[in-house]
């Protein structure tokens, strides 16, 4: 029930990712482009002597490109099977506690929305749409593939 | 010295230590065999290390014991109470003194000679006292080195963690250099950077095990086997002291297992069987350890049958893995290397220890998972050589950074074969329907260009560009152009994550000194998305090589000047010689120059009567088995090669095209041209035959024309300029179909798809002669 948030906003959408995944908020500098890797891995960007894959939400959710071309961006930083990933997102904004289990959202999202949707739940703040950090880095491709 | 002496002394304890128990079983069963060895083993070790470290009593002492057991293990000798007594007593011996050197105190005083005396055959003496003190050493011994057991999840940690120290220590000195700094803060930076450095070593080697760990096992191993199939087999190990990373042990524990279980079954004949073929009844199976710059090689050998590389050959047939065709092009080594074909054994029947068809393909897939490499070598009748290479450690794999478009990545050290720049003397570059060929003194590699497999826009030139040789694990080798080479460095890779893996382009990720993120390419992989095609393995690379050696066989031409000062070549084969003549024997006579060398007349081409002008003039006489002609020319200038590409002339004439011959553009004489329009009306009406060659297949291009040109026909790219009278084509290609002509079908497989396939197999020479043959027959008819 009292499971914390963190309120990022990706393509000026509020939305909730489970503060317990994301190890830390970082503002990445430097990115090392990956060829060949599919369109949603935005590079790769070093903290404190680890690796970061970082993935851009946008691309992933299928709404875009995050520009990087300024230079620093904020993202959360996620540990997934091991491996670190850094997900860039527009603005990092609060941490809020869960007012309630996610439930099903009944309307009709965007597919990239879709397919890391947990659900939606309640906090102070109103409705926030739960992601599934694991989906959105999959990223599209996969799904497409599997 | 001293550190070398301690190491020999902590190495004696620990074997004495391993022997404590041993000795006693030895003395209860002095015809032990494994026992005997490896006391035989522990002597051997001292004396060696003796002679090096001048303790001549030590060294007189394990020599006169390694003679002894050197004996029983021969059969020269059977082992007895009293000699099992006498050993004893030299090792207690040797016990002593190396606890002596220890401690740093003179040897301890006494006659080692009669302990040396009654080792010999016969001797008495020196039995009594020994039992006991043997039983001491063994308690002294196992209290003597102080270790401690360490989960190997800890050690990983802990060797992780420093790993990510190093790391740390990077980005910090990085930061450091970009700050101003105060001179203690330096100081004491490098004080925690060698800190730093040390341990890592230390942590490094923790992870090192010597290949003892593995090696142990074997000769219990091998002697139950050996009983089990009633044959006798003596094992002999060396290098045991080389060491390797622990997780690469347990590695390739399965492989050698493998390998050894197979020289024991397969290699080693019976008893009876060998001393029919003249060796000695006990089979010898060495097995050794050596460390060969950043490798470790691990030979197997046997004195075994050997293998029948004709028997594997017919196997490889009868269960489909090769073709006939293919089969009968296999180099000797090459068909042993079939014994790593998925579903081969020679075994006529299958025991209960190998031949069960999973065997040496898991091997060489689990070595070369692990980034090494298994050689086969063997020679029927006698023995086996298997040779095993791997990589000394996982983690920290020494690089290349090579940097492309202004980024940088890093290639495995072990997968580089060699570095060429491409504008470099023994190097040119050629494109082959769009694929890269790169001809490194005169080898022919397929050439990849980085920035296009990446994608990536490179403002480097080709020419500039520096080319990386690569041999991936069991693969072929090929180029890699990239833009710039920057250093070595041995790196700690990183698994990247899925997203980047699923590339198949990297095989991980590090970080730089700059505390930049580096990704470390996958030369197979590499190979693989650039479309060089690898899975076919040494056999199949090598069957394509000889055709394409035969149509890259560069064609040898003399050089020379025309009387019009041109630089033309003429191929050496249709020269016969060369004459000089008197310009007043050249005449134009019926019609057509003619030149008077000695009795006869010849037409003379590459002249017009007012070209010759006065004086000599040299010719040179060409013939084509039944007609001469003369061509006059001003000088030779070379002999040469045509090397590059010919760009063939638009229409037929007495120059069939140009090329670069020693780097400057020469026209070829077009010597059937020259004897058609020369030799009189019968020569002039045979008219080539066209034939259609898709000029977008290179291998089209590179080994078809030259065979279908030797066919008498005229080889056209482009259906548009004129009408072919045969085209040639690859199964399931589109043709355009207003040519008039007849079209032959090629196919990659050697067996035809049913029996309404009209093709032809694309390497089936004779098949592909009488198809053109045939077409040219209708077409004259």
């Amino acid at each position: 029930m009292n499971e914390l948030l963190l309120i990022v906003s990706i393509a000026n959408e509020r939305v909730a990712l489970p503060a317990a995944a994301v190890e830390s908020v970082v503002e990445l500098e430097s990115l090392i482009p990956v060829p060949r890797a599919g369109p949603h891995v935005a590079g790769l960007s070093a903290l404190r002597s680890r690796v970061l894959t970082v993935i851009d939400c946008m691309r992933s959710l299928e709404l875009g490109t995050t520009d990087c071309s300024d230079g620093i961006r904020e993202a959360a930083v996620v540990e997934l099977d091991g491996h670190h990933y850094a997900l860039i997102v527009d603005l990092v904004e609060d941490v809020v506690e869960a007012l309630s289990d996610p439930t099903p959202v009944r309307a009709a999202m965007g597919p990239g929305w879709e397919r890391v949707s947990q659900g939606m739940v309640e906090t102070e703040q109103g409705p926030h749409l739960l992601v599934d950090v694991a989906a959105l880095i999959a990223g599209s491709e996969t799904k497409a593939a599997a | 010295m001293d550190d070398l002496i301690a190491d020999f002394v902590a190495e004696c304890r620990e074997m004495l230590e391993a022997l404590g128990g041993e000795i006693v079983a030895w003395e209860a069963q002095p015809d032990d065999r494994a026992r005997l060895d490896s006391i035989f083993r522990f002597v051997h070790t001292v004396k060696g290390n003796c002679g090096f470290f001048e303790f001549p009593r030590l060294e007189a002492l394990s020599h006169a014991a390694e003679d002894a057991l050197a004996d029983c293990r021969a059969g020269r000798r059977v082992p007895d109470g009293a000699l099992v007594s006498a050993v004893l007593a030299v090792i207690d011996r040797i016990g002593e003194m190396v606890a002596a050197i220890e401690a740093g105190e003179n040897m301890p005083t006494g006659d080692d000679n009669y302990l040396i005396d009654a080792l010999a055959p016969g001797a008495e003496g020196a039995a009594t006292p020994v039992v006991t003190t043997a039983a001491d050493a063994a308690t002294k011994a196992s209290a003597a080195p102080r270790t401690i057991r360490l989960s190997v999840e800890l050690l990983d940690r802990v060797m992780s963690t420093v790993s990510d120290m190093v790391l740390a220590r990077n980005e910090l000195a990085r930061r450091l250099r970009e700050s101003e700094n105060d001179v203690h803060v330096d100081g004491a930076f490098e004080r925690l950077s060698s800190i730093i450095a040390e341990m890592r070593d230390a942590i490094t080697r923790t992870r090192m095990q010597r290949i003892e760990n593995l090696f142990v096992g074997l000769p219990r191993m091998v002697r139950d086997l050996s009983a089990e199939l009633g044959k006798q087999v003596l094992v002999d190990i060396e290098g045991g002291d080389v060491e390797l990373d622990r997780e690469m042990i347990e590695m390739i524990r399965d492989p050698l297992t493998h390998i050894i279980r197979n020289a024991v079954d397969h290699g080693i004949e019976k008893p009876a069987e060998r001393l029919r073929g003249g060796k000695r009844e006990i089979g010898v199976l060495s097995v050794s350890a050596r460390q060969s710059g950043n490798q470790i090689l691990i030979d197997i050998h046997d004195d075994g049958r050997g293998i029948d590389g004709k028997k594997l050959v017919d196997k490889a047939i009868s269960s489909g893995v090769i073709s006939k065709e293919d089969a009968a092009q296999l180099s000797p080594r090459e068909q042993l290397a079939l014994i790593f074909e998925a579903g081969l054994s020679t075994a006529t029947e299958v025991t209960a220890i190998s031949g069960r068809g999973v065997g040496m393909d898991v091997v060489r897939s689990n070595i070369e998972r692990i980034g090494g490499i298994v050689e086969v070598d063997s020679r029927l009748g006698e023995g086996t050589h298997m040779t095993l290479r791997v990589p000394l450690t996982l983690t920290i794999i020494p690089a290349l950074t090579v940097s492309i478009a202004g980024q940088h990545f890093a290639i495995p050290r072990s997968a580089i074969e060699e570095i060429v720049r491409a504008n470099g003397e023994s190097v040119t570059l050629e494109h082959l329907g769009g694929a890269g060929v790169a001809t490194i003194r005169g080898r022919r590699v397929p050439e990849v260009s980085l920035a296009s497999i990446l994608g990536l826009e490179s403002n480097v030139a080709e020419r500039d560009r520096t080319l990386i040789v690569l041999r991936p694990a069991g693969g072929d080798v090929y180029a890699l152009s990239v833009d710039r080479i920057h250093d070595h460095e041995e790196l700690v890779v990183k698994p990247a994550a899925p997203a980047v893996m699923a590339t198949g382009l990297y095989a991980g990720t590090t970080l730089a000194d700059d505390g930049s993120p580096i990704l470390l390419f996958d030369a197979a992989g590499i190979a693989q998305v650039g479309g060089v095609r690898l899975e076919m393995q040494e056999r199949t690379a090598r069957i394509a090589e000889g055709p394409t050696q035969a149509a890259s066989k560069s064609t040898p031409v003399l050089l020379f000047r025309g009387l019009d000062g041109g630089r033309r070549a003429l191929r050496l084969a249709v020269v016969d010689r060369i004459e000089e003549v008197p310009a007043s024997n050249i005449k134009e006579a019926a019609g057509q120059v003619r030149v008077q060398v000695g009795d006869a007349i010849l037409p003379l081409a590459g002249a017009t009567k007012a070209e010759i002008g006065e004086g000599k003039v040299r010719l040179f006489r060409l013939n084509d088995g039944a007609h001469e002609i003369g061509y006059a020319f001003a000088e030779v200038v070379d002999f040469a090669t045509i090397e590059s590409d010919v760009i063939h002339s638009e229409r037929p004439g007495e120059i069939s095209g140009v090329s670069l011959i020693n780097n400057e553009p020469a026209e070829l004489v077009d010597a059937h041209w020259l004897f058609a329009n020369h030799v009189g009306a019968a020569a002039r009406k045979i008219e080539q035959l066209v034939c259609l060659v898709p000029v977008w297949d290179p291998w089209m291009q590179n080994m078809l024309r030259p065979l279908v040109e030797a066919a008498g026909y005229r080889v056209i790219d482009d259906p548009q300029d004129e009408a072919a009278d045969v085209v040639i084509a690859c199964q399931g290609e589109d043709v355009p179909d207003d040519t008039s002509g007849k079209t032959i079908w090629l196919r990659s497989e050697p067996e035809a798809a049913g029996k309404k396939d009209q093709s032809i197999y694309r390497y089936d020479r004779a098949g592909l002669l009488m198809a053109l043959k045939t077409a040219g027959a209708g077409r004259n008819k």
